[in-house]
């Protein structure tokens, strides 16, 4: 193609009158945009009574060639202008026989999708969401089951798998949990101090923030940081072994992709979430000490002691209990949205996307349950 | 069959290939006629996949040159490969069409990225090409909706976009039933006769050898380099080394 692509169009015949075409050289895809102006000119400007092609020169074609050719001709018919041919070479005929004039005027089986209307968008959108919910308890079922299972039997948990990704999940988010818990402490006892210090209220900095990191802030900003790290990851792992047909495999050798899957990975997450939750509380209130103490005056017993006469162990224990709750939330559908990836590598990153978006927004739903149920206990 | 530089589309000259310490081939010469189609074959791990990645310019050598017309792809600049680059086509053994594109949009890339033909021209080139492999009317599938032969020729039909003058298949019949793989042949052929485009095929499958190509190239393992060259029906009868006949003649002792 380019360079190679050289021809000369030469034109013979008065206006209106019959006319020969020559060509020569080589008709390639670098040179089909300029012929095609060139015999649309020649159309527009000459409009012949006849058109002889003549091809004696013409030493090679390729497809997107015969092409042009094609639409030559398809522009003389158009015009009932009648064309023929001269001195086409064998060569060049295979090549313009290759061209199969039905195979382009037949539509395409698929056709085009069309944008559907806001009342169908919505239909299917619905339907969409149905099925999802659908599927999400069906494997929510076959997890239950099978973790009751492992339970009673624990020798067929893959504990190997188990700590692996507890190493995954669990050590290697520490020093982010740690940045963001200690950032999130520092920047709500700096925006509180500013309201607190207008009526001398400094100390209670302290409970306000010891009091939501423990509650709130803690367990759900320890899920959601885990979510995007480790239910992104498991959502992808699963993914890709579903595209490769590596969950296909586990069947047919007897294993169940769940209890080889899926299992290992609630569990670790089940066992680290909270344990990052802790670790997270930590340093949320480190964070709000840093505050006090270099911008409020306060010593760092007060803080403490301020900060623990409002949280009981109770406050804790039910924090943790949340952090299990949105650990089996993460981890699950991390790997149901796994499961469910069909296709190519696209769809890999589709089920990323959709278990990191799914599973923030369960665990911001089941964190509204659990304010109400705390409420009532 | 002997011609000289200028004539070769492809020329391998004391190529030395191979990865981190290993050498896989080791001073390997060869040259490819313009419209030949030839085919290069070997057991598994001779080096018939490493020589078609250096062969498309997918690595560099340690030592010596390939010439795709000419131009030494060893020492080319990035833009002068990509130049030479349009004049090859590859079928990739997993026919690597993308996944996220219909096969009109997989095909049309090439032509969108490197001609500046108007969009209802591309459309019409998409499916004359995709008419040339049988596949007319499926413009609007996606990869993951066709079979296995089905994608094979739609890779096909992308390596062929921009009527490029070499072609290099590897291992085409790879995952194909017998019927699809005669069907792929005698496409090959085919395009081979009417387009007059080289091409180059790696495979270990003697049906396509002895359905479509004019000479072969058998590499070694141990050799790390060519040890027969010739018509594959005379390999098959005169082949000197037992390796060579016993490949050819599908003896047991060539799959050891």
């Amino acid at each position: 193609m380019g360079t190679r692509d050289t021809y000369t169009v030469e034109t013979t015949g008065a206006v209106g009158a019959p006319a020969t075409v020559a060509i020569s050289g080589r008709l390639g895809i670098g040179a089909v945009s300029s012929f095609m102006a060139d015999t649309k000119a020649l159309f527009d400007e000459a409009s012949p009574s006849t058109l002889t092609v003549d091809l004696t020169g013409l030493t090679s074609i390729d497809s997107a060639g015969a092409l042009a050719l094609m639409q030559m001709e398809n522009r003389a018919q158009a015009v009932s202008l009648p064309l023929a041919y001269t001195g086409m070479t064998p060569e060049v005929r295979s090549v313009i026989d290759l061209m199969d004039r039905e195979a382009l005027s037949l539509p395409s089986i698929h056709p085009d999708q069309t944008a559907s209307s806001f009342f169908e968008g919505v239909g299917e959108g619905c339907v969409v969401l149905y099925r999802d919910f659908v599927d999400i308890m069906v494997f929510l079922g076959d997890l239950i089951i099978v973790l009751g299972y492992s339970i009673a039997h624990p020798r067929s948990v893959r504990w190997g798998e188990v700590a692996f990704y507890m190493k995954k999940a669990g050590a290697e988010a520490l020093p982010i949990v740690g940045l963001i818990s200690l950032l999130i402490g520092l920047i709500m006892a700096f925006m509180s101090s500013l309201q607190l210090k207008q009526f001398g209220a400094n100390v209670y900095v302290a409970s306000l923030v010891g009091f939501s990191i423990v509650n709130e802030l803690g367990p759900m900003m320890t899920a959601i940081i885990v979510a995007g790290r480790s239910g992104s990851a498991f959502a992808a792992e699963i993914g890709t072994m579903r595209v490769n047909e590596e969950i296909d495999a586990l069947v047919t050798m007897g294993s169940n992709p769940i209890q080889f899957l899926a299992v290992p990975k609630v569990i670790a997450a089940i066992v680290v979430v909270p344990l990052l939750t802790l670790y997270a509380m930590m340093f949320g209130i480190l964070g709000g000490m840093i505050v006090g103490i270099s911008g409020l005056d306060l010593t760092m017993y007060t803080y403490l002691h301020h900060t623990f006469m409002n949280i009981d162990a109770w406050d804790v224990i039910t924090s943790l209990i949340k952090a299990g709750v949105f650990a089996t939330l993460i981890a699950g559908i991390g790997c149901q949205r796994g499961f469910q990836a069909s296709g190519g590598a696209e769809a890999v990153g589709e089920v990323t996307t959709s278990a990191v978006v799914s599973a923030i927004f369960l665990i911001i739903v089941a964190d509204s349950a659990f304010a109400v149920l705390l409420h009532y206990i | 069959m002997e011609h000289n530089n200028q004539d070769s589309v492809i020329v391998v000259e004391q190529l030395v290939a191979g990865y981190g310490k290993s050498t896989i081939l080791d001073d390997v010469s060869f040259r490819v006629a313009p419209g030949e189609l030839l085919a290069i074959v070997g057991g598994s791990g001779c080096g018939k996949s490493t020589l078609l990645k250096y062969m498309i310019g997918l690595h560099r050598a340690k030592q010596g040159r390939v010439l795709i017309h000419g131009v030494d792809i060893m020492s080319a600049d990035e833009e002068a490969l990509n130049q030479q680059r349009l004049e090859i086509g590859v079928l990739f053994q997993s026919d690597a069409l993308i996944g996220s594109l219909t096969l009109a949009e997989n095909v049309a890339l090439p032509l969108q990225e490197h001609t500046d033909l108007d969009p209802s021209l591309i459309y019409l080139l998409v499916k004359t090409k995709l008419a040339m492999v049988q596949l007319a009317g499926y413009e609007n599938h996606y990869p993951s909706e066709l079979s296995g032969g089905m994608k094979k020729r739609a890779g096909l039909a992308r390596a062929m976009a921009l009527d490029p003058t070499i072609l290099f298949f590897d291992e085409p019949s790879t995952g194909l039933d017998p019927i699809t793989s005669a069907e792929l042949y005698a496409l090959i052929k085919n395009m081979n006769r009417t387009m007059r485009d080289t091409m180059i095929i790696i495979t270990h499958d003697l049906d396509l050898v002895f359905t479509v190509a004019d000479r072969v190239i058998m590499l070694d393992r141990d050799k790390k380099g060519i040890i027969a060259e010739g018509a594959p029906l005379a390999l098959q009868q005169n082949g000197q080394d037992h390796r060579v006949h016993d490949f050819f003649n599908r003896k047991q002792a060539a799959c050891l």
